[in-house]
């Protein structure tokens, strides 16, 4: 493998990623984990067990004073007044057209404090968007360096992480987060994810991150813990049906065309998208994201052109665009999600991926593909 | 680690010459870059193949990646196996993953192609760095 180059970004864990022999990748400016063992692997340990995910990429953005709340709300899509302390909350950070500038993850610290773990390569660009909204009594606050980030997922992350705190994680319920010591080391223990399975996202100062890693993989040997790369987590988050940025979601994309209304409260009062949103609700949209799987061989991958099945020939332009795609090691499928018009935007709509120059049968089906039982 | 009866290519391929014949393949190096293989689309059988083009394509869970052709010649049987085991290319990218038999159409070009000592230099080379 090629050497990462001076420019890449680097995490807390990036020598110990090297030490334990994990295939890099650029990623986004970052020189991150691909994987360990193999995608596949990490894949069923994180559905059958549980895996351990360096996220420390991820941005972290603190808005605090005494309007937080109300500057939180005006730049995000979903309900932040609702929010009670110690909850998280999904949302989009949109433009005025009602793109996506990027999804978010929002916490309530305290009443006058929010923490914001955001997309690793929007970091930058949304804190100049919020820092630019900010016409409240608030304090925008670029976090990032301030935190690392380790997602531990799977059936037996709880109990891989009870071990290592006194605090008691069965009580934190999904999308909650208490203020604990983990592994001797003061963290925000937060019971989100993007895998589709059970699990704790923490957040804690950087300098104790090799010891907090090293101790979560010994606490997790027994029931079998993989470190996971970000191939896995990219394999996991399709299977769940979850937007990426860059992918499913951007600039040129509305929430409601991705799908996601439900972090969308246009009575909430007024918000930077909201009038585009009111327009597009009033009006229909045109296009929206749907799940697919291949029927004939071949895997639709990213970008690659869709054609509905019942057109005539392939003359004129294609229908849509395969957002995210790839095998689902779960499902034993090859499965993906694809921008449609609204028309055909439906489960059971024939449809043919462009594979190579070669079209290839495949049929929408409804995301997630996979749901844990619970 | 890289048979010395192959003879390889810096693209990754490799072809063992056996009674007029050459099986080709993809390397070990080639595998583990590619990580876990879970597609393998081959030409047919009578395809002609021309050394350097493009004969078909292997899919990891990640990307895909194009096989060229090492030699030129006559596709006269596939590696049927890889179609319900595509793993077989990552348990053993130098035997039972071997991709295609062809009859050689131009056999001088075997000289071309790397012993496995220069292979191993060449992919050593790319492992530590341009």
């Amino acid at each position: 493998m090629t050497q990462p180059t001076p420019r890449l970004k680097a995490t807390a864990l990036h020598s110990v990623h090297r030490r334990m022999g994990a295939k890099m990748v650029d990623f986004g400016g970052w020189d991150m984990p691909l994987q360990y063992s193999g995608i596949l692997e990490e894949h069923r340990a994180v559905r059958a067990n549980v895996g351990i995910f360096d996220v420390s990429h991820m941005g972290e953005i603190e808005i605090h004073g005494p309007d937080a709340g109300a500057l939180t709300d005006y730049v995000t899509t979903n309900a932040v007044a609702k929010l009670e302390i110690g909850q998280a909350q999904y949302a989009g950070l949109l433009y005025e057209h009602g793109g996506f500038v990027d999804d978010i993850l929002v916490h309530k610290i305290a009443g006058d404090r929010y923490l914001l773990c955001v997309n690793a390569s929007n970091q930058e660009k949304d804190y100049r968007h919020i820092a630019g909204a900010n016409r409240f009594q608030a304090k925008v606050d670029f976090a990032s360096d301030r935190y690392s980030q380790l997602a531990i997922q799977g059936p037996r992350a709880l109990e891989t992480l009870q071990k290592l705190t006194t605090a008691g994680l069965a009580a934190v319920g999904y999308y909650h987060f208490i203020d604990g010591v983990i592994a001797g080391t003061r963290a925000l223990i937060a019971r989100t994810g993007y895998t589709g399975e059970d699990g704790f996202e923490i957040y804690f100062a950087p300098e104790q991150s090799e010891r907090v890693w090293n101790q979560i993989l010994d606490a997790g040997q027994e029931f079998g813990i993989k470190p996971c790369g970000l191939g896995a987590r990219n394999t996991l988050r399709l299977e769940a049906g979850m937007a990426l940025y860059g992918h499913e979601i951007h600039a040129a994309i509305t929430p409601f065309e991705a799908g996601l209304g439900w972090i969308v409260k246009l009575d909430k009062g007024d918000f930077i998208g909201r009038a585009a949103l009111v327009r597009q609700k009033e009006q229909g949209v045109t296009r929206r994201l749907i799940g697919f799987e291949m029927t004939g061989r071949g895997i639709g991958r990213d970008d690659y052109e869709v054609f509905l099945a019942a057109e005539p020939g392939r003359d004129g332009s294609p229908a849509g665009w395969v957002s995210s795609g790839g095998p689902s090691p779960t499902l034993n499928k090859n499965i993906g999600m694809c921008y449609l018009p609204t028309l055909h935007s439906k489960p059971g709509q024939r449809i043919q991926v462009i594979v190579r120059n070669q079209p290839v049968d495949a049929v929408t089906i409804s995301a997630p593909f996979y749901k844990r039982i619970k | 680690m890289y048979p010395e009866d192959l003879h390889y290519t810096k693209q990754h391929e490799w072809v063992r010459l056996s009674d007029g014949a050459g099986v080709v393949g993809i390397t070990d190096y080639a595998q583990k870059e590619l990580g876990d293989i879970v597609y393998v689309d081959l030409p047919r059988v009578g395809t002609a193949l021309v050394q350097g083009k493009v004969m078909g394509s292997v899919e990891s869970v990640k990307a895909v990646s194009d096989i060229y052709a090492p030699v030129s010649g006559e596709v006269i049987e596939i590696n049927d196996a890889l179609s319900t085991a595509p793993e077989k290319l990552n348990e053993s990218p130098h035997g039972d993953g071997w991709l295609v038999k062809i009859r050689l159409s131009a056999p001088d070009e075997i000289s071309g192609l790397l012993s496995a000592g220069d292979y191993q230099k060449y992919v050593a080379e790319e492992e530590t760095g341009h």
